[in-house]
């Protein structure tokens, strides 16, 4: 098949993050500080990224501003000419901090929000955080860059789902993303706490319809749903190795964020081997290419073109074997699992993310 | 904005950043979350959209540069990059 190159880079330049959230999609076992990538890895990373095509490159984590070298690589991605999109709970950055950064050619900022009231939002992020993140939107919009904020939706939080869209729009927000919790890594394990219920994802798609309509022009809002109660799955990465690749703390390039999970894909790093050999050569970025791999129902199926099979991270753990079909899809022989998942019964304890160490 | 003359303003809305790609050999728009690839004719527009050019001075500039240039065409091509969040008006 033929591949294309890709627009995007997800660089996680840290797994060390002052929030401990309960729906952190980074892997169980984390990558420690001693085998991050150093300042030099990631601008020669950064420097094989641009010449394979990306141009979208976002600093992301863990939290990115615990990296000292942080503005040094900004200044770095923005001189290849990379859109630099700053991912971040919002601890640690200052004024002189974000103005820094912006001057090294920052184009862009996403903000984490966990709830719109203080005290659920600090509970979420176990951390004193809510009014930080007031200030650094402030500081955000003061410095002319575009602010996204990012709320991923759980049961213990969609009940604030309108009084959250208010908050974004007070803080002046030129996009919202608003996540349904996608279960990988740490979420995993708090699955049957996070999963929201049929009733609160009734309940917002009409809040999110009209405010959607409401402020078209002034807010964009994207709303990713709850693929466990849907028919068909989300066309996961646009396919797999079809647009974008992660670089973790510690060099492994992976085709989707989650990828490691998947323990019979042998992942390379970007130490060893160059990106554009991984990206068009590698094992584990062919693996789930195209159609190929596909067995039934996808094989055949008129929705493969649309959702490329689904998720594989999720295919491999809900059914064991990463090549069927995403058990999300009503036409997955293995549909009952995500049912029974969705029937079990729910509790309140959520247990929140440690430290990395 | 739902109606644009001649003596509308364009610029680049906060955050969208018109650039050469030279791995793909064209221009690219790019702004949060996305990248476009304008063809060449919507590329020129957008380069003269500057924040202080009424689109008769960019159909004046142009008309310098290119032959055939229709102020319906201009105006059209501001006003879909003006539906996709591309472009404002001061």
């Amino acid at each position: 098949m033929d591949v294309t190159a890709p627009l995007g880079l997800l660089a996680e330049l840290t797994h060390r993050c002052p929030l401990h959230c309960s729906y952190c999609s980074n892997p169980v076992e984390l990558v420690s500080r001693s085998a991050e990538l150093s300042t030099a890895d990631w601008t020669d990373a950064l420097s094989q990224a641009r010449e394979l095509g990306v141009l979208q490159v976002h600093l992301s984590g863990g939290e990115p501003l615990a990296r000292p070298d942080l503005p040094e690589l900004v200044t770095h991605a923005s001189g290849l000419g990379c859109y630099v999109n700053l991912v971040t709970s919002g601890l640690g950055l200052t004024e002189p901090r974000l103005n820094d950064l912006a001057e090294r050619g920052l184009a862009h900022v996403q903000l984490s929000v966990q709830a719109a009231t203080p005290d659920r939002a600090n509970l979420l992020a176990g951390a004193k955080a809510f009014d930080r993140k007031l200030a650094v939107a402030e500081l955000v919009k003061a410095s002319g860059l575009p602010l996204t904020v990012n709320v991923v939706l759980h049961r213990q939080n969609h009940d604030q789902l309108a009084e959250i869209i208010a908050l974004a729009e007070s803080m002046g927000a030129d996009r919202l993303e608003l996540a349904n919790t996608q279960y990988y890594g740490w979420a995993l394990r708090n699955r049957d706490a996070l999963m929201p219920t049929r009733t609160q994802l009734a309940a917002a798609e009409p809040v999110v319809r009209a405010a959607v309509n409401r402020l078209r022009g002034t807010m964009e809002i994207i709303y990713v749903v709850a693929d466990y109660y849907e028919p068909f799955p989300k066309p996961c990465m646009h396919g797999w190795g079809a647009r974008q690749l992660t670089i973790a703390p510690d060099g492994t390039v992976l085709p989707c964020t989650a990828a490691s999970a998947i323990t019979t894909l042998t992942l390379d790093n970007v130490r060893d081997t160059s990106l554009a050999d991984i990206w068009y050569r590698s094992e584990s970025f062919n693996a789930y290419r195209g159609e190929e791999w596909m067995s039934d129902p996808c094989r055949t199926c008129d929705r493969r073109t649309t959702d490329f099979g689904g998720c594989r991270c999720q295919a491999f753990q809900l059914t064991g074997d990463a090549a069927n079909t995403d058990p999300v899809c009503s036409r997955s022989p293995n549909r009952g699992t995500v049912d029974l998942i969705l029937a079990a019964p729910s509790t309140p304890d959520l247990i929140m993310r440690g430290p990395a160490r | 904005m739902d109606t644009i003359t001649v003596a509308s303003v364009p610029k680049l809305r906060t955050g969208v950043r018109l650039t050469f790609d030279h791995v793909r050999g064209v221009h690219v728009l790019l702004f949060p979350e996305g990248v476009l690839v304008p063809n060449s004719t919507a590329t020129a527009v957008l380069q003269l959209c500057d924040g202080t050019t009424p689109v008769s001075g960019i159909i004046a500039l142009l008309e310098g540069r290119y032959q055939g240039v229709q102020e319906t065409d201009v105006l059209a091509v501001l006003a879909r990059f003006g539906q996709r969040r591309v472009i404002e008006w001061t």
